[in-house]
Parts: structure tokens; C-alpha cells; sequence
């Protein structure tokens, strides 16, 4: 499989090419003049869209990562269990 | 846990100046694991003399359960899990880290996962259901979920937490693997990960507890954010 970054190469570059084309005239279309305007700025739509889409997903991913307080305190009573256990056993701690 | 008779689980622990944490992370595999296993210590000539404690916890579970493969200095950890498969007599492989930010109480279910899935590797994650860290202020969550969605972004992984390193593997997929990996340090579970997709291992996630028992910032420096963004790019670049 080629790398991702000639998947994304390859994408960007066919979606420019198609742009360009359109924007310049080289491909022929019927498209009305305000779809031109929104053709025109589509690059700019394309990048602010992602770039909210991908702080609202980071955003809602940090407030929702879990805080995990009963590991810890689970842990801290393992670690007190374990001192108790292994010295029984003869383990000599520092 | 219904294990299979046939199967034999090798955890590698590589450690370094882990004197405090080796013992209690020992007691909790011996406590939590019903299966056939053996614990793999690889110490790295701790100065702290870890050895000596593995040595203690040898005495104490016997040379069949704690397996003892010191080297002289620190040679890193991709060397270390080639040291280890070594000397690993199991069929499955478990890694984990020694400082008890992996709770040894998901292993059974890692083992149950990858009966269910028949995977290849079962990789545990913070990043999806109960999965979770503990110890992170604001700042490194926010961080960690945005390296996590890049990564997510450019190398579409299949495997939601790639940074981690609570894995479970096929002794002969890791081996393979090893050896196709040619990244450092951290970046080194990258890779891993994305080599794995790449040569069609199939991988299972298991939601984990990560927690971090260094407060504040001291395992999220600079450095650390710039192996990540090379990291990311060789991977994106070459995979």
C-alpha cells in the first residue's frame, strides 16, 4: 500500500487540479454565478470546517477522559496489601 | 478464566531503578493471573539495585515464575523485548510497564479478548469506554487527546491508543514485528502498532486505567513532544 502521505498527495492534488479548473474556466461547466463565488472560497470552507470539527472533537474528548480516582485509590490499597503480604513472606523492604 | 492448557503467557518487565515498584507490581501478577506464566525481568543495571529485589522476589516465587535476564547498562527497550522473546518460553507475550501505571488486574482480560477475537495482539487503551488516565492535569490531557487525533487523522492506526505500551502479542507476531521495527524509545509502540495493521495482524483493545504516579509535568517535556511530531511524520512518510 502507498504511504499516507501520497494518499494524501494524491487527494490534495486532485482536489486542487479540480479547483483550479474550475475557478480558471478550463473545465467547462454551467454552474451559475454565486455557486462560482462559493467554488471560489471553497479552500478556505474546507479548512476553517476541519479546523472547528477537530478542535470540537479534541475539546469533547478531554472533557470526557476519564479521571480514573478509584484506580488510584485501588492502587494505593494494593501497594499496602503487597508491603503487608511480601514481608510476611520475608521480602525485606528498605 | 477458562485458559487453554497449551498456553503459556511470558510478561517481560524491563526495568530501571524500579527497586520500589518491582515488588508490589511481582505480588499483583502473581495475585491476578490464573493462567500458566512466567515473569520476564529484564533490568538494565539499575543503579538503585534492582536486581537485588528480583533477586528477593525469585527467592520467594520460585526461579520457575520469576525469570531473571539482566544486562550490564541501559540499551533501550526495543533491545530490551528482543532480550526478552529470548528467553520467553510462552506462546503469548505480555509487555507492560514496571511502574505500576499498567495494573496487572487487565491481563486476564487481555488473555479473555484475545480467546474471543482470536487476535494477534490486544492492545490495551486509555483512550476508548472505561478506559481512562489518573495524575494528568488539564494541560497534558489536552495534549495527549490532540496527538492522539492527529495520529488518528494521518495514520488512520485501527488501534486507538498507540503511544501505550499494555500489550499483549503472539510470540512469533512480536518477534516479526521486532524485527520490522526500526524506531527508538517511544515512537517505538508506534510503530509497532502500525506495522502491525500493515502486515495484517488483526488487534483487539481493552479498555485500561492509566495511572500516573509522577505528578505534574516531568514525562511530558519538550523532547518528548518532538520525538512524538518525528515520530508521526516518519510513520506518515514511510507506512
Amino acid at each position: 500500500m502507498i504511504p499516507k502521505l501520497f494518499q494524501w498527495l494524491l487527494a490534495g492534488g486532485a482536489f486542487v487540479a479540480l479547483w483550479v479548473g474550475l475557478i480558471l474556466g478550463y473545465l467547462d461547466s454551467d454552474i451559475n454565478d454565486s455557486t462560482k463565488d462559493v467554488i471560489l472560497f471553497l479552500p478556505v470552507f474546507v479548512i476553517v470546517g476541519f479546523a472547528i470539527y477537530s478542535v470540537t472533537v479534541i475539546c469533547y474528548k478531554t472533557a470526557t477522559f476519564n479521571d480514573c480516582v478509584e484506580a488510584s485509590k485501588e492502587l494505593q490499597q494494593d501497594i499496602k496489601d503487597a508491603t503487608e503480604d511480601l514481608k510476611s513472606k520475608g521480602f525485606k523492604f528498605d | 478464566m477458562s485458559a487453554n492448557k497449551e498456553d503459556k503467557y511470558s510478561i517481560l518487565l524491563p526495568t530501571y531503578n524500579e527497586r520500589e515498584n518491582l515488588p508490589i507490581i511481582v505480588w499483583l501478577l502473581v495475585k491476578h493471573l490464573k493462567c500458566d506464566y512466567e515473569i520476564i525481568i529484564i533490568d538494565d543495571g539499575s543503579p538503585d539495585n534492582t536486581l537485588e529485589v528480583a533477586k528477593q522476589l525469585q527467592g520467594i516465587y520460585g526461579e520457575k515464575k520469576i525469570v531473571l535476564r539482566p544486562r550490564e547498562k541501559k540499551l533501550g527497550l526495543g533491545t530490551a523485548y528482543v532480550h526478552g522473546i529470548k528467553h520467553a518460553t510462552g506462546n503469548f507475550i505480555i509487555i507492560m510497564d514496571a511502574d505500576l501505571s499498567h495494573h496487572p488486574k487487565f491481563i486476564p482480560q487481555f488473555i479473555e479478548k484475545q480467546k474471543g477475537g482470536d487476535y494477534d495482539i490486544v492492545s490495551g487503551t486509555r483512550y476508548i469506554g472505561n478506559g481512562g488516565v489518573f495524575g494528568w492535569d488539564l494541560k497534558r490531557k489536552v495534549i495527549s487527546r490532540g496527538a492522539n487525533f492527529l495520529t488518528q487523522i494521518l495514520l488512520r492506526p485501527g488501534a486507538s491508543d498507540l503511544t501505550g505500551s499494555f500489550r499483549l502479542y503472539r510470540k512469533d507476531v512480536l518477534e516479526k514485528m521486532v524485527n520490522a521495527c526500526v524506531s527508538k524509545g517511544y515512537v517505538f509502540q508506534m510503530e509497532m502498532i502500525i506495522r502491525a495493521r500493515q502486515l495484517g495482524y488483526s488487534i483487539g483493545e481493552v479498555p485500561i486505567s492509566f495511572v500516573d504516579r509522577v505528578y505534574g509535568e516531568s514525562k511530558l517535556g519538550g523532547n518528548e513532544i518532538i520525538q512524538f511530531a518525528k515520530g508521526l511524520l516518519y510513520l506518515f512518510a514511510t507506512t
